[in-house]
């Protein structure tokens, strides 16, 4: 995947480059604003990693700027602001993912990968398979080896973002984020007994595992 | 200049006397000099027309039977009381007959009148007693065919006096006002100003750092009251904010420190000595599961205090409470069976508030986690009620049968970092009951503690949705 870093905070930049490299990627790296715009206004990257506060020009400034010109890069918004309006505003502005600071890396990671495949074809398809695992997002049934199992509403749809995403480590707050509509940390492990509650039901009675705890990032849906 | 000045001058109270003494002393001059300058004129006329009422008759005197019936008359008319003023005199000046003794000199030599009033001697003859004092007075002179002069005036005595009853009262009226500028000073600056300078004595008491101190109210309720009252309400809020900020620094330095230091023994533990990879891993991965414990305890103190610190309107919209009861419920009901905990909830179909979602959301579902932590346990029935309802605005009850908290320690549980005793081998930042009455007072409402038999309630109260009426 190809990365650009818009990130002034030069040791933060050069771990995440680091990092990101280390996890596979090829990441650019642009330390202000007005850099970060011309790197990423030809559209050749996957993710842009985008800190709001920049010199010469400031993060939302950038993304507004992109947006403007037709590039419709996936962009994750990294931010020292907290606050419950700067994800709003920031989402606006056009970014497509908010994290603030401090994050955990596996965490960054996580988003950034699906991000990458957020325009991907899963949204258009209405059944995802997975092994022997499908589900039909039409008729909102789940089989597994042509076994139906019922799930319960939310458990559909934690099982729909896990296998839209499948292969793909998805975090705890991802999970209460796109499958809830909460953005606010758990304090405990809510989310570990809906996953568990959810790989019983799918597991149960199958050899192999599908839902996998990933330590220290969350969870992988994975056949196989 | 203006430094050297005693402190007293400095008042806006003395200022504002002296001020007004002068304006009215200067109105009251124009007036009494207008008065007086124009009643002596119309007095000067009334004279001057007496005195040319008898230039005639003197004059005809005079040319009926000469010199000596002019002497009769003037002499004759000098002794009734009363008399005017009359002088004949030779050619040289020197006196023939009349009531005059003695006369400025110069007088005598312009015919007409008297430019200005002259002074005088009175020789009066009808009571033989010489009149020591000199007087004012005005007069015609008249030189006759025989170079003699006659001279009849009339005493200023009268315009005199009346200057002086008006000079009376001038200084009457100045005296009046001399104690009005007294009254004036001693109302608004010994009392009003006075107030003031309390105000500001104390806001520099508090400034000098007794952030306790507090500006003095009288109790008559009058606008210094209102003012003392609503700076002492900000120096409340500046104070709880301080105090707010001191306890963070302090608990930051308790409740950080540990988990820091911990984190860096571990990591030394680590290195120290030869160890396979599994065991460093190992040390990491605790390493990293401290760091992110920290890092949310950081988060909601941030939280806690940016909430605190105010509100906004642009995070607000029209929210669900029914709506968000049930999220939170679905969200914790695994959790709460897993935990031997029952969890259940009652609400109303909808219950709209103006707030945010999100930390509506976060503060249930602390309130929520902190009701099934507390309340589960070994063999027991555990119960924990989640309860919608409507007064005067809505309130969420989380009622759970555990342990409870003493009634004693119902105020200090929501402050930040309290962990009560036999609570702290619970996980969790001993935050999330603070945040949750943040959360709520930046919604303007409330988080209430009230004990249960067993167990305790912990109620989310809004306040009256004024929106909707």
């Amino acid at each position: 995947m190809k990365l650009l870093i818009i990130e002034d905070d030069r040791e933060a930049a050069d771990y995440l480059e680091k990092a990101l490299t280390e996890a596979g990627h090829t990441a650019h790296l642009a330390r202000d604003g007005e850099t970060g715009y011309m790197l990423a206004s030809d559209g050749e990257y996957d993710v842009l990693i985008v800190d709001r506060m920049l010199p010469k020009r400031d993060g939302l400034s950038v993304i507004a700027a992109l947006r403007a010109k037709g590039i419709d890069t996936a962009v994750l918004i990294l931010s020292a602001l907290g606050e419950v309006d700067d994800r709003v505003t920031g989402l606006r502005a056009g970014g497509d993912d908010y994290l603030t600071k401090p994050y955990a890396f596996s965490e960054l990671l996580a988003r950034i990968e699906v991000l990458s495949r957020r325009k991907g074809r899963a949204d258009i398809e209405t059944v995802y398979r997975a092994g022997d695992l499908e589900l039909d997002r039409l008729s909102h049934t789940v089989r597994r080896a042509g076994q139906e199992i019922v799930l319960q509403p939310r458990e559909f749809r934690l099982l729909e973002y896990m296998m839209r995403h499948a292969g793909q480590v998805v975090t705890r707050t991802m999970l209460l984020e796109n499958v809830w509509d909460y953005h606010f940390d758990p304090q405990t492990n809510v989310i570990d007994v809906h996953i568990s509650r959810l790989r019983s039901k799918i597991e149960k009675g199958f050899d192999k595992p599908v839902l996998h705890t990933i330590r220290g990032a969350g969870y992988m849906l994975k056949a196989g | 200049m203006a430094a050297r000045l005693p402190a007293i001058f400095k008042t806006t109270a003395t200022r504002l006397s002296a001020l007004y003494l002068l304006l009215f002393a200067l109105c009251a001059a124009i007036l009494v000099f207008y008065t007086t300058s124009l009643s002596v004129r119309m007095l000067t006329g009334q004279l001057q027309e007496t005195i040319s009422d008898e230039m005639p008759v003197l004059g005809r005197a005079y040319q009926r039977g000469g010199l000596p019936l002019l002497v009769r008359f003037v002499e004759q008319r000098s002794r009734q009381p009363g008399a005017n003023l009359y002088l004949l005199a030779d050619p040289q000046g020197r006196i023939l007959a009349g009531n005059v003794e003695a006369l400025q000199p110069g007088v005598l030599d312009i015919e007409g009148w008297t430019g200005s009033p002259f002074l005088y001697t009175r020789f009066d003859t009808a009571g033989e007693e010489i009149d020591e004092d000199r007087h004012r007075a005005v007069a015609y002179v008249m030189r006759l065919p025989n170079q003699m002069i006659l001279l009849v005036g009339r005493d200023l005595g009268e315009a005199e006096r009346l200057r002086t009853v008006m000079r009376q009262a001038l200084m009457l009226a100045l005296g009046f006002m001399g104690l009005g500028a007294l009254i004036i000073w001693y109302v608004v600056g010994r009392r009003a100003l006075k107030r003031i300078d309390q105000v500001s004595d104390a806001g520099r008491r508090i400034m000098a750092g007794d952030l306790s101190g507090r500006l003095p109210v009288s109790g008559t309720g009058d606008e210094f009251d209102r003012l003392s009252e609503n700076l002492n309400a900000m120096l409340e809020r500046i104070a709880s904010l301080n105090e707010g900020l001191k306890q963070v620094s302090d608990n930051i330095a308790h409740d950080l420190k540990t988990p820091l230091t911990r984190m860096r023994n571990r990591a030394e533990a680590a290195l120290a000595g030869n160890k396979g990879s599994a065991e460093y891993r190992k040390a990491l991965e605790t390493t990293i599961a401290e760091a992110d414990q920290l890092i949310r305890t950081f988060n909601a103190i941030l939280m806690i205090s940016r909430l605190e610190a105010g509100y906004s309107a642009e995070q607000t919209a029209q929210i669900d409470l029914a709506a968000i009861i049930a999220d939170v419920v679905e969200l914790y009901e695994p959790l709460a069976e897993e935990s031997g905990v029952q969890l259940t909830s009652a609400a109303p179909p909808r219950a709209p508030v103006t707030g945010n979602r999100e930390l509506v959301g976060q503060a249930l579902s602390n309130v929520i986690d902190n009701a099934i932590k507390y309340s589960q346990g070994e063999g027991r029935d555990a119960k924990v009620s989640v309860e919608l309802s409507q007064g005067t605005g809505w309130r969420i009850d989380v009622a759970d049968n555990g342990p409870g908290i003493p009634e004693a320690d119902h105020n200090r549980a929501t402050e930040r970092f309290v962990r009560l005793e036999d609570s702290r081998s619970q996980p969790g930042s001993g935050l999330g009951l603070s945040l949750a009455k943040a959360i709520m007072g930046f919604h303007g409402g409330r988080l209430e503690l009230t004990s249960r038999d067993p167990g305790i309630c912990v109620s989310m109260v809004f306040p009256e949705d004024k929106a909707k009426k």
